[in-house]
Formats: structure tokens, sequence, C-alpha cells
């Protein structure tokens, strides 16, 4: 069952539900409406938010996308099931590894077929150091969209040592093409696993100075907490995931709480803030899940590191299966991505080898219809950080 | 009050909106669902399943535009009960090409507000009651639904050939 934490006001503002400001009456003055973006650095991508604004408050924000729409939908129902999979490491580019895993888990329900023990760790190791990478991108950005340009150099810095092990595994740094249906593309080459112990040894003092350098710095404090607090049912109505909703307070993450791959057998806590340090739900609280998931992460790792079955002789394609075609009918699968619940509802007709129809439902999409709420009756400036701590890909929002 | 399996929850919906309100339970071993027969009665039936102690959806994960290529479309709800129970099902809505309407749930799930609006936009479906039913991927002056079986796309827009 999903615990939610009691929620408690920290500060007299916050006891209305967060600082949000109300204008006086009789000091409102005419509203004008601002666009934010679609060239805008703090919108992560090509988004427009139409601003309309009293003086410096928000009065109301329009989300505008589909700037980056590139058809995923279309092009999917005209491809083999194995040639969508590029596809979608192009949705969200951060973390390709976890979309695909998402996808192929769809495709393998339909097939109804099992995976070897030893894919499925490695599935796991590398779609947890891809969450790691993930969320060092969602963190030095955060920084850098409120003025902290240090913290950034530093996390890009040992983010490049997780994607050099992925190119090394698959030759690709961020589209890699790794997980297949059935199987993987690369065997790990030999002191692969060697390497990435040492990459868990060395990173863990790192995420530390990370949080003392960023996370611990009083102005970064300032500038996010208390701001743009979500309540945990307001979450849910939004079908919010991942950070977004842990944020709030509620613990729920799919590798607990729905269970795919050999995540039952791993030993994890589902981080949620305490509200010693952050107001439950607000952006600093978005900001600490993702900086202690680092932490949960490198333990999955390392467990993983230490579980996997070795075989010399292994073959990655033994169980790919040679021609795709599943029977009819219609799935709903879905994994935990490091921006949230990403899911794939595919249905097949039982003719072909592609998808009749692929939908893809994208975490960011989902988190993003949030902002309006979010963003209203808060300063211009705050909308910044509101939007830094919902963490968008908008490749994803687009897809 | 625990998890419920699908036969459980379609025995709830039936009991309290009639047996002629929904369809029998398709209880495939990859998603179990059943379809809603009569349109009016969907908005209540998504507050009954949203509030109702027993099921408690309050999720919704995902919402689905199709287009089945037989001149039905269908819009396909994955509910879950994220709070309570953890339980699942998945709800679907058939529609004709001609008379494409399906009642809106953006008031009872603020999230299928824009999933709504894509699948408007992708399948062309018309969501009634949605306070904000625009294209939201596709532009505003985009003519036709590209995810319908017999789309075809437009020749010019805005002057710019788009077939390439």
């Amino acid at each position: 069952m999903a615990e939610t934490l009691e929620y408690t006001p920290k500060t007299r503002l916050s006891q209305t539900g967060s600082n949000q400001y109300i204008v006086e009456k009789d000091l409102d003055t005419e509203y004008m409406t601002l666009n934010m973006g679609p060239q805008h650095p703090a919108t992560h991508g090509v988004l427009r938010v139409e601003l309309v604004t009293d003086g410096e408050v928000v009065m109301k924000a329009t989300p505008h996308m589909g700037y980056l729409h590139r058809c995923f939908e279309k092009h999917a129902e005209s491809l083999d099931y194995q040639k969508v999979i590029p596809y979608t490491d192009r949705m969200d580019y951060l973390s390709a590894m976890n979309t695909e895993h998402a996808f192929v888990m769809a495709v393998e329900k339909l097939l109804n077929i099992e995976v070897p023990r030893r894919v499925e760790f490695m599935r796991v190791i590398v779609a947890e150091l891809q969450r790691i990478a993930s969320h060092q991108v969602a963190i030095a950005t955060y920084g850098l969209d409120i003025g902290a340009f240090t913290p950034f150099l530093h996390i890009m810095r040992d983010r490049e040592h997780i994607l050099t092990l992925l190119e090394w595994l698959c030759g690709a740094r961020m589209l890699y093409n790794y997980i297949w249906v059935g199987g993987v593309s690369h065997n790990f080459p030999p002191k692969f696993k060697q390497r990435v112990a040492e990459f868990v040894k060395y990173y863990k003092p790192k995420v530390d100075e990370m949080m003392a350098l960023l996370t611990e710095n009083e102005l970064f404090i300032e500038r996010t907490r208390g701001i743009g607090i979500l309540p945990a049912d307001v979450a849910i109505n939004y079908g919010c995931s991942g950070p977004m909703l842990r944020g709030s307070g509620v613990k729920w993450d799919l590798r607990k709480n729905d269970p795919y791959s050999i995540y039952p057998e791993i030993e994890f806590d589902v981080v949620v803030p305490d509200g010693k340090l952050s107001i439950i739900g607000d952006s600093l609280s978005r900001h600490l899940v993702r900086c202690y998931e680092i932490y949960e992460s490198l333990k999955i790792i390392q467990q993983c590191l230490d579980k996997m079955p070795e075989d010399p002789n292994f073959d990655p394609h033994a169980a790919v299966p040679k021609r795709i075609k599943p029977p009819a009918g219609e799935v709903y699968a879905r994994g935990e991505n490091p921006r949230g619940e990403v899911g794939f509802y595919v249905i097949s007709d039982g003719k072909g080898t592609k998808p009749f129809r692929c939908k893809a439902r994208a975490a960011c999409f989902v988190n993003l219809s949030v902002l309006p709420e979010l963003a209203k009756g808060n300063l211009i400036s705050d909308v910044v950080a509101i939007l830094g701590s919902i963490d968008i890909v908008l490749g994803e929002v687009d897809r | 009050m625990s998890k419920l399996t699908p036969e459980q929850i379609h025995a709830i919906i039936k009991e309290e909106f009639g047996a002629e309100s929904v369809s029998d339970l398709d209880n495939s071993r990859t998603m179990p669902n059943f379809t809603v027969l009569d349109h009016t009665l969907w908005q209540p039936m998504a507050y009954f399943m949203r509030t109702d102690e027993r099921l408690k959806f309050d999720y919704l994960a995902c919402l689905s535009g199709v287009d089945y290529g037989d001149g039905t479309l269908g819009a396909v709800y994955n509910l879950e009960s994220l709070s309570a129970y953890q339980h699942k099902i998945a709800v679907k809505l058939k529609c004709t090409k001609e008379n494409n309407t399906i009642p809106s749930v953006a008031e009872i799930w603020r999230t299928a507000e824009w999933h709504e609006r894509e699948a408007y936009d992708l399948v062309g479906i018309v969501f009634e009651g949605n306070p904000d039913l625009r294209r939201i991927l596709c532009p505003d002056d985009w003519e036709g639904h590209p995810l319908r079986k017999d789309y075809k796309v437009q020749e010019f827009y805005h002057g710019i050939k788009v077939p390439y």
C-alpha cells in the first residue's frame, strides 16, 4: 500500500498550502501577457509558456508544446517491433535505456516469453546507470537554472564516466538500442563489471560533495524551499509519477509497487522527503528525492554486480526471437523511468510483424500538465524554479 | 477492504449500474478490460470508480485513443488504485467515425484533460465536456487526424510541401 506522509506546514506562508501571492484589491494593474520560450534556456528545450502576469505575479500559465513532435506513434505503426526500439530512445533522450526497457517489456508480455536471468541483471545495471546519469543532468541543470554554475561542471565531469561505460558497452553515448526483445545487443565486455564497481566506489563520495556544494547551499534553499507546493492528492489526481509524486510524500515506485524484472530480489528504499529541510511537496523536495535516489541506484548496482550469474559462454541473443509476430491482444506495460512512469499501450492484430497501435504514456507529458496549477500566484522568477524541479525533457513531452 | 480481482471489480460496477451498462469482462492475461456500452453512464461511473470505498481508482495511468480500422474509434482508460489497494483495470469506450463523441472525464481525473486533447488531436475523438479541447501536438490549423487508419497527409501547409 502506498504510504502518504503527513503534511505539516512549516512557515506562516505555507499555511495556505504554498507561498502563493495574492494581489490586494485596488492594487492590481492591467494584465500583461508574456511569452516564456520557445527559445529560453530555462525551459529545457522548445517549450512555450504563455504567462498572464499582474506585475511580477503570474495569474495564469498555459504551456504550449508540439515544437518537437516527431510522430512517434505514427511511425511505430509502420515499423517492425524491433525497429521501434531506436525510436523509443529518442523520446526521452536522457534516459534511453529505461524507455527501451519499458517498451521491450510490453512486447515480451505480448509474446509471453521469458528472458534469461543474466539478461535481467544486465538490463537493471544499465538502467540504473542511466538513472544516475539522468538525475545528474536534472540536478545540474536545475542548479544552472537558478544561478549555481559550479555544480554543473562537477556533475557533468562525473556523468562522463557513465557515458563512457555505456559507450564501451554498445558503441553509443546516449541513444543505445541496447535492450532488445528477448535479450540485449551485446554481452558485457571483459572487466566491464570491475569498471562499474570502481565507478560505484568512486562516485559515492562525489554525491556527498554534490550535496554539500548545491543542496546545502543556503541561497539554493532560499530559492527553492516552499516554492510550488504540490499536495499529494493533487499530484495523484494529475497523474504525476516519479520524483514529482514522491516529492509530495507519496511512497510510490513502480520498482517496488508493481515490480518487474529482478527488482523484487534487490533491497532498496523508496525515498520520500522527511520534511526537515524542505516543506513536503515543494521544489526542494523534488530535488532532494533525485539526490537521494542516486544513493539508492548505487546500492542497486552494487547488489546486481554481486548477484549476477557468471557465464563465460553467454550468448545475449539466445532468447531473441527471429521474427516477432505476437498473437492478437493488447497490453499496457510500464516501468519506472527517472522522470516517472513510462508506459506503452500496444495492440497487436495477430496478422503482422508491426504493432497495430502503439501509444506511449510519457512521464514528462503528464507531469508538465500540473504546471498551470503550480505556477499560479508565483513570481515569474519562481516559474523557472518550478519548471526546473518538474524536470521535463521535451523530446518525451512532444514525442 | 483489500485488493480486488478484475472479476470482483466488474461485478461491483454491474451491480451499481445494471447488467446492460457494461459488456462482459475480457479477462485477458495481459490486460483485463471491459467496455462501457451506455455512454451517458460513463461520467457517473467514472466518479463512482474514483470515490467508492471498495474501488478507489484515484489514478488514471493512461488514456489512449485508438482507430480500430473498421469505422469505430475507441478510448482506453488504464485505471489504478494508487493510494489504497493497487488493483488495476482497463475500461474501453467506443464510438463511430460519424458520431465521434465520448463524454469527458477531465473533471474527475485532471490528468485526463491533456490525454483527451492528445486523443482528439491524433485520433479525432471529441470529448464532450473537456474544458479546453484544442490540438496539443499538431499545429492548430493542421488538417485531419494523423492516427486515423485512412489518414492522408495534406499536400501543402502554409505553402510548404508536406509529403517528402
